[in-house]
């Protein structure tokens, strides 16, 4: 019998292929962001309004990650920015080989962000690196106050978290400092916005972040 | 679910390894996982009965070393272990916190004939 010492991480394909996308994304000066939250957080109503706010100020394109529908990337194209569909087909999260192909498709030349969202899930994808300049995380407060300590990693991994739903407050149990505390434990770096995409009510920081994040990716 | 597809890049490495090694039959494979990775022991488990194949891995058993949590600060540089995901450094309350261990997730070794 042999012992075959191996050190092999993985993960190690799918970080390959991410660093072959982030060269491509510095060389194109694109800042890429790539979205992640629990279905039904809002990722994509927030995506509506960002695109809403920043489609005249920048030039935008948007990955769709989706198991099976093509619902969001029908929501996206409204807006008459760039969209391309993946269709997981029952895998749990984007990887770094399904958002490779997809670039082609993008005149990333003329791009100055190009959005990911991610399949809706709070722990698969905050294990693959897709070649993103940074994550954000949407964490609506009806899921209760509970998800950053359940579900660490995603959070940990992420520059920025979006509270969305904050309009529904009054009527759940979240207690909203307890929550930010526990964030804040787990990503002392975070920047938090609290936003209401139903009431479009608090964005105006988020849209500084990223114009801010596009030009300093624009000046690099 | 992910383990399923993480898996199926584990048995795909051990599968190329083993063909240059003049591997035939796989009997151990270790895999080394740490608490701040997504993937659960059980599920890696399941994913690896699912996906091995007989003729290569046979009866092989897939052990799993588990690595804590630990940080160094960048400011006063003191390593400790991190428990609940409190990154805020115990020594000078530093939020500026390397992940020291934790993030591991590979394979250490197997062993065959």
């Amino acid at each position: 019998m042999v012992k075959v010492r191996m050190a092999a991480p993985v993960l190690q394909q799918n970080d390959e292929v991410a660093g072959e996308n982030r060269e491509l994304f510095n060389k194109k000066n694109v800042f890429v962001l790539n979205l992640m939250s629990s279905p039904g957080s809002g990722k994509t109503s927030i995506l509506e309004k960002t695109i809403g706010k920043l489609s005249k100020l920048l030039k935008l394109g948007v990955i769709e990650g989706d198991i099976y529908t093509t619902r969001d990337a029908e929501r996206i194209e409204k807006f008459g920015v760039p969209v391309v569909q993946i269709n997981t087909d029952g895998a749990c999260h984007l990887d770094a080989r399904m958002v490779k192909p997809t670039l082609e498709d993008f005149d990333l030349d003329e791009l100055d962000l190009l959005i990911v969202e991610n399949v809706g899930n709070l722990v698969c994808p905050a294990e693959f690196d897709l070649g993103e300049d940074a994550r954000a995380a949407v964490l609506s407060i009806t899921e209760g106050n509970d998800k950053p300590v359940k579900y660490p990693l995603v959070f940990r991994q992420s520059k920025v978290v979006l509270l969305n739903k904050i309009d529904l407050l009054p009527y759940t149990d979240c207690e909203i400092e307890l929550l930010e505390e526990d964030l804040k434990k787990i990503n002392p770096e975070l920047e938090l916005f609290q936003v209401s995409a139903r009431l479009d009510e608090g964005f105006a920081p988020w849209i500084a972040w990223l114009e801010e994040q596009v030009g300093l990716k624009k000046g690099s | 679910m992910h383990e399923m597809s993480l898996m199926l890049g584990i048995v795909d490495l051990l599968r190329k390894n083993a063909a240059e090694n003049n591997i035939g039959k796989i009997s151990k494979v270790m895999l080394v996982v740490g608490d701040m990775t997504m993937a659960v022991p059980d599920a890696l488990q399941f994913a690896f009965d699912s996906f091995r194949d007989e003729e290569l891995f046979g009866d092989a058993v897939l052990e799993i070393q588990k690595k804590p949590v630990s940080g160094e600060c960048k400011d006063c540089h003191q390593n400790f272990g991190i428990d609940d995901f409190n990154f805020l450094c115990p020594f000078c309350s530093s939020p500026h916190v390397r992940v020291a261990s934790g993030r591991e997730l590979y394979i250490d070794y197997y062993e065959g004939d």
